[in-house]
């Protein structure tokens, strides 16, 4: 009796010292993420235009996100958006996997090989952005030189120029640059695959395909899921890489809803509208960031404390 | 040799080249004069030049934003390392209600697209007259450098065997000593790991650093390479030569860090 007492004394001393412990984070990320958060939706739900002050912010219910439904730049951005994600992360998945599966068996020369794969990952976006425009700029970058020396051209092309063509150095600066931390959180899957399984596996005659579809494919579905969960929601939010690659152009060809979002309020300073377009792109993206949470719960709630 | 021996070492190669191979254009065409850029590329350098980076640190004061850049993100590293390693030891190695929802959310705020608070930030920042300052940087970094040290902090905390702080509070110390004294000197590798990535993530942040300043005077490294501009054309030698400074610390601290970098980023995202 007497010591349960004392043991729950020490709990709520444990949870006093944890709540003052966890406080100035807590408290910098209310202020700096949560409040923002909130103050972006009373905007949306505002008129709110910065070259017109003497309009004031008048309450406009939903007609900011009614604007957004019948705006066909909006509607465009989104479909380019969804084209960009579905097929850069496509790439993303199928090369990253190929990596993870190399670089899981290959020993020697590991760490030079990890560090190559780190490095595009590393570095600005904006700057993997102006590598791959400056390898497709003009007649004589160095894509079209390689291209037409091969023999996949004919002559050069004007990749920059071309509303359908100027997805190509998009999608290729993308996957150059995040296939290896796709590669890194597969191969990491892989490595927790208990290697006794492959063991039993060939002594009961399974080939390597057998092998790979029955163990390898199903225990690397957390990680697979993981990656595809993470990487769209990256996909959704890129900004940087088509600013800096293509501006969102030729005209309005390659833009994204976060660079029409920004130009909205940056540009036009409408704040109200682009308020309501930043909420439409936090809760696609939030949406698949709560299935990612929910997919790691598990692990969160339960297990290691 | 058979296939399945060979296709590995295929795929390697294949992928060093392919991630070396805008480096090694990027840094050759930075050294090769205006213009020959667009003149029959030779995949080896021919007439090497520094003009570029000459006009880089001379012309253009490129200095500048490294100067901007380092204090930003240095700032930010630094307060969310210290700030957030408390939070981080009490969710990963402390017992009290309300755990599990605060883990969720720090990881859920840490992907909130950052486009999603650029216009309160910016009203923010525009009343409290922080525009084009380095306040005005820092604070909106702390969006997403804070939730996503306390994820990393608390990965490499669990880590830590559960006796040792217990051992230690046999021998009298407070839950506060045990921290210091015990937990903090063994975790300076994750700590260390947490501070790189937050720099990197810091360093490399493009968006609120586009929306936030005014002029070259605190530009980023990163806007001020997206935002050279010539007077008749895009001055290419001279942007590829920012191109290198600007990837050159990342890229060395990785080289330096990274099976540690490996283990902060696959433990981040794939375990809890």
């Amino acid at each position: 009796m007497r010591g349960s007492e004392r043991q729950s004394g020490i709990e709520r001393q444990e949870a006093r010292i944890a709540w003052t412990l966890v406080l100035p984070a807590l408290l910098t990320i209310l202020l700096v993420a949560l409040f923002p958060l909130v103050w972006t939706f009373w905007e949306s739900i505002h008129l709110h235009d910065l070259r017109m002050p003497w309009l004031g912010r008048p309450f406009v219910g939903v007609d900011n996100y009614l604007e957004a439904l019948s705006d066909g730049r909006f509607r465009e951005a989104l479909g380019h958006t969804a084209f960009f994600a579905v097929t850069s992360v496509a790439l993303e998945l199928l090369i990253g996997l190929w990596l993870a599966l190399a670089l899981n068996r290959a020993f020697r020369g590991r760490g030079l090989v990890r560090a190559a794969v780190l490095v595009p990952w590393a570095i600005p976006t904006v700057v993997s952005a102006l590598l791959w425009r400056f390898m497709f700029e003009g007649q004589h970058g160095i894509a079209n030189t390689i291209l037409v020396a091969l023999g996949v051209l004919q002559g050069p092309a004007a990749w920059l120029i071309h509303p359908q063509a100027a997805w190509v150095p998009v999608i290729l600066a993308d996957v150059w640059k995040t296939t290896p931390f796709v590669a890194l959180l597969l191969l990491a899957g892989l490595q927790n695959i208990d290697a006794s399984l492959y063991e039993a596996a060939r002594i009961d005659g399974a080939s390597a395909w057998r092998q790979f579809r029955h163990i390898t494919l199903p225990l690397l579905q957390p990680a697979i899921v993981v990656a595809l969960i993470f990487r769209t929601m990256d996909a959704f939010r890129c900004f940087d890489l088509i600013y800096a690659l293509t501006g969102g152009g030729p005209g309005t060809s390659t833009e994204p809803i976060a660079l029409y979002t920004f130009n909205v309020l940056l540009q036009n300073l409408q704040f109200g509208y682009g308020s309501a377009l930043s909420i439409i792109v936090f809760v696609v993206t939030f949406g698949l960031a709560l299935l990612y949470i929910r997919f790691l719960g598990a692990e969160l709630t339960g297990g290691r404390r | 040799m058979s296939a399945r021996r060979w296709w590995p070492f295929l795929a390697l190669a294949l992928l060093v080249g392919a991630s070396a191979f805008p480096f090694y254009w990027a840094i050759v065409a930075s050294l090769t004069p205006e213009a020959r850029l667009f003149q029959d590329p030779s995949l080896f350098p021919t007439h090497i030049v520094t003009d570029h980076y000459r006009a880089l640190f001379t012309e253009r004061n490129f200095w500048l934003p490294v100067r901007n850049s380092l204090i930003v993100a240095g700032t930010t590293t630094a307060f969310c390392v210290s700030i957030g390693a408390l939070c981080a030891y009490a969710l990963a190695r402390l017992e009290f209600r309300g755990k599990a929802a605060l883990l969720g959310f720090v990881l859920a705020v840490g992907m909130f697209p950052q486009i999603s608070v650029v216009s309160p930030l910016y009203l923010l920042l525009r009343e409290l007259g922080l525009i084009n300052t380095f306040p005005g940087l820092v604070l909106p970094y702390l969006t997403f450098a804070m939730p996503l040290t306390v994820w990393l902090l608390v990965g490499f905390f669990r880590q830590l065997p559960a006796e040792l702080e217990e051992a230690a509070m046999v021998d009298g110390a407070g839950r506060l000593r045990a921290f210091w004294e015990v937990i903090v000197p063994l975790a300076v590798p994750g700590i260390a790991t947490t501070a790189i990535l937050t720099f990197v993530y810091s360093w490399n942040e493009f968006l609120f650093a586009l929306s936030f300043t005014l002029g070259p005077e605190r530009q980023t490294v990163p806007v001020a390479v997206a935002l050279f501009r010539g007077q008749y054309q895009v001055p290419w030698g001279q942007i590829l030569a920012a191109a290198v400074v600007a990837t050159a610390p990342v890229t060395l601290l990785v080289l330096a860090f990274q099976r540690r970098i490996v283990q902060g980023l696959t433990a981040g995202a794939v375990k809890g």
